[in-house]
């Protein structure tokens, strides 16, 4: 069975006739954060309700996508009204059928969290909060693989590629190596079979950003990958999805099966000779595995170890055969550039890093959650007016970018614009894109030994820098932070992260010094109070000495 | 040996092989599937033992060394078997940043054993995990399965000592 441009139309029209007759539509969040708070519970009760009132007919409620701010879940979005409702409990859902029409039910009223939803600009997150994740329909309603129809019917592939290298989108998975070079090079390697891999091994602890694409608009990743493939040649696709995140992966296994049903997956996409289809693949929880070639290991069913580069996936990928991998963001941004050509997206944000990002917010700071901002936006914007400031009136000491690979970042350089360039010169890096704000009552030494710890025991044990550098270097933050440090750590400390940074064979072992390196520049007092005066500034950790009161 | 046992017989044994076996098919029992085969061995079976890794060696046609290696490199697997009731505290960064440690000592305190072990009569297990991805939530625990967020270490404990009570008195 083949799908054509008119099939697309005729779904999206019949979708849309759907909604015609609807007054009022109660969008309920049914992303993992909101659904941990009860929003299941919440949506089937408002469904029972709309059905016993006898309002079916111009009510909908419906289940949508990460709304965003899952610091006060179960959010509600009500249209046309446009109002949000905050930890929404199943004995509020009377009164808010009894509002609808009428004024908003002004207990539950988030509105004092306006700057969170009127500050981001959404690409990838368009669809978040508007299409049910569980239905194709109400993705191709809302325009959804049209950008794959044009990509295959009025484009050539390498007219697709040139597009891609206009908008000048970069890796969203943290090297921000530019999308454009990587499909030119897999789509020139000369061999008949390829694959394309969509890199959803979110293992950075604070980041949560793939995981709510996936689980709110797993269509999005769908076509990006399906484009991709189409643009390098491959005719399949693995996803390599975290098990840690079972509702993703119901979701993209539903999403796929829709899709095949459909026929915008499988042979002859379109009435054209593309063939394509996408297997889910489960992690096991190693954080390595988001490591290209350790990723490649373990979708072949063995350790995930990294092996050195080149040859590069590209060229030499899985099993042997040249492969195209993806961040799940890099996939999502895809529809919209061949929808709306590169040039449009190379308009949004600064000279290199261009488009939007979307950030993870989490840690001390009001309104946790997802955001996205165009490229340059200060982190200032991005933590006092999106993520509403330091709860309990503390001040803020930190944020930390790109989670254990990252580094963290002093007020000082509050006002700096987030993209690729400005981090790195910071000496942390943009990374998958969790933020962590902490405030004064955080150590940072401690959160050092935290992210220390953390590539101590993920580091594969294959070259010998990370497996036992991590270790030493694991060692000498215990002993500052319990009291036991002497004045020779730090440039040991420094000798150290040097080494593991330069030597060590992937990603993970290069950047794990980064946390240590960054505290240190930024921190060192801290560091010196532990090992001198026998205590911990911020009162975290217990150095044997006089704790001082905080 | 145990492990040479064929397809059938190892159904008949235990009707749960079906879906293993089944997940073997679907990917033509080619040696790709390991890890795939033991996210099903252990999502039906709660743990990875000696036996089943065998088996799956020999129908995969893979080393055991080679299964061996992969079921102790990656953290979702376990060899031991689970305690009646989990307890799953996330040490993501946010979770850490929001008082994780806390949780993990007084639970260590309450019922002496810490990430990874199970009481000795087999009746709670703690895990930590790496990240829940529900760091808008923290810090996270879950419940048998069921994620709270914004946990405080006595809530945490009241919940846990209520599966001890329930359990005694049935």
């Amino acid at each position: 069975m083949t799908l054509t441009f008119e099939d697309l139309q005729q779904i999206a029209k019949i979708e849309k006739d759907k909604q015609e007759g609807i007054k009022y539509q109660i969008n309920v969040c049914v992303a993992a954060g909101c659904l941990s708070c009860q929003s299941g519970v919440v949506k089937e009760s408002l469904e029972r309700e709309v059905n016993r009132r006898g309002l079916e007919n111009w009510t909908r409620v419906k289940g949508v996508g990460c709304l965003g701010l899952c610091a006060v879940g179960p959010l509600l979005y009500l249209e046309p009204d446009g109002v949000y409702y905050q930890g929404v409990q199943v004995s509020d859902v009377s009164e808010i059928l009894d509002s609808l029409g009428g004024s908003p039910v002004s207990r539950l009223d988030c509105s004092s969290h306006l700057p969170f939803f009127k500050r981001q600009q959404k690409i990838v997150l368009e669809n978040c909060g508007k299409v049910d994740p569980e239905s194709i329909e109400d993705y191709i309603a809302e325009g959804g693989y049209q950008a794959l129809y044009t990509a295959l019917r009025a484009m050539t592939p390498n007219e697709v590629i040139d597009d891609v290298a206009t908008s000048g989108l970069r890796g969203r998975g943290g090297a921000g190596f530019p999308t454009g070079l990587k499909w030119t090079a897999v789509s020139k390697a000369f061999n008949k079979t390829k694959f394309v891999i969509c890199n959803a091994d979110e293992g950075d602890p604070g980041a949560f950003m793939d995981r709510s694409v996936l689980e709110s608009d797993p269509h999005r990743v769908i076509e990006g990958m399906a484009i991709a493939g189409a643009a390098v040649g491959a005719t399949n696709g693995f996803i390599y999805v975290r098990a840690e995140y079972p509702l993703a992966v119901r979701r993209l296994r539903h999403a796929i099966a829709q899709a095949e049903r459909l026929g915008v997956l499988g042979k002859n996409v379109f009435n054209t000779t593309f063939d394509f289809e996408i297997k889910v693949r489960l992690g096991a929880g190693a954080f390595v595995c988001g490591e290209e070639t350790a990723l490649i290991a373990s979708i072949e069913g063995r350790r995930g170890t990294p092996r050195p580069r080149p040859p590069f996936p590209a060229e030499f990928g899985l099993w042997g055969f040249p492969t195209l991998i993806n961040n799940v963001e890099t996939f999502a941004n895809i529809p919209p550039i061949i929808r709306n050509g590169g040039d449009w997206f190379a308009e949004i944000g600064t000279e290199k890093s261009k488009g939007t990002k979307v950030f993870a917010l989490a840690g001390r700071v009001n309104n946790t959650g997802l955001i996205e901002v165009p490229m340059g936006t200060p982190l200032r914007d991005i933590v006092f007016d999106i993520g509403g400031g330091i709860p309990e009136n503390r001040r803020f000491k930190a944020v930390q970018t790109g989670g254990p690979s990252g580094g963290c970042i002093p007020e000082q350089f509050l006002d700096m614009p987030v993209d690729y360039e400005s981090l790195a010169k910071v000496g942390s890096i943009m990374g998958s894109g969790g933020l962590i704000i902490m405030d004064e009552t955080s150590c940072m030494v401690d959160v050092a030994k935290f992210f220390m710890e953390f590539c101590m025991s993920e580091s594969c044990g294959k070259c010998v820098p990370c497996r036992v550098g991590t270790t030493q270097i694991y060692n000498l933050l215990s002993s500052i932070t319990n009291g036991t440090g002497k004045s020779a750590d730090i440039p040991n400390l420094e000798e150290l992260c040097d080494l593991v940074k330069n030597t060590s064979l992937c990603g993970l072992g290069q950047t794990s010094p980064n946390p240590v390196m960054s505290t240190l520049r930024y921190f060192r007092d801290e560091y010196e109070a532990h090992i001198h005066d026998k205590t911990c500034p911020a009162g975290a950790c217990n150095c044997g000495g006089s704790k001082e009161a905080k | 040996m145990e492990a040479k046992v064929g397809a059938k017989t190892k159904e008949a044994q235990d009707t749960r092989w079906r879906f293993v076996n089944r997940t073997m098919r679907l990917h033509g029992n080619a040696p790709h599937a390991l890890i795939e085969t033991l996210h099903s061995v252990q999502e039906h079976f709660g743990f990875l033992d000696t036996d089943s890794l065998k088996y799956v060696a020999n129908a995969l046609h893979v080393p055991l060394s080679l299964v061996y290696g992969v079921a102790t490199f990656y953290h979702y697997f376990t060899l031991k078997p689970p305690g009646d009731h989990t307890c799953v505290v996330c040490k993501g960064t946010a979770c850490y940043i929001g008082g994780a440690a806390t949780i993990l000592n007084t639970f260590e305190d309450e019922f002496g054993i810490g990430p990874g072990e199970t009481t000795s009569d087999g009746k709670i297990s703690l895990v930590t995990a790496r990240c829940l991805g529900s760091c808008g939530l923290a810090p996270a625990v879950v419940f048998d399965g069921e994620v709270k967020g914004r946990m405080k270490a006595d809530e945490v404990l009241e919940k846990v000592r209520r599966w001890t009570e329930n359990d005694t008195n049935v």
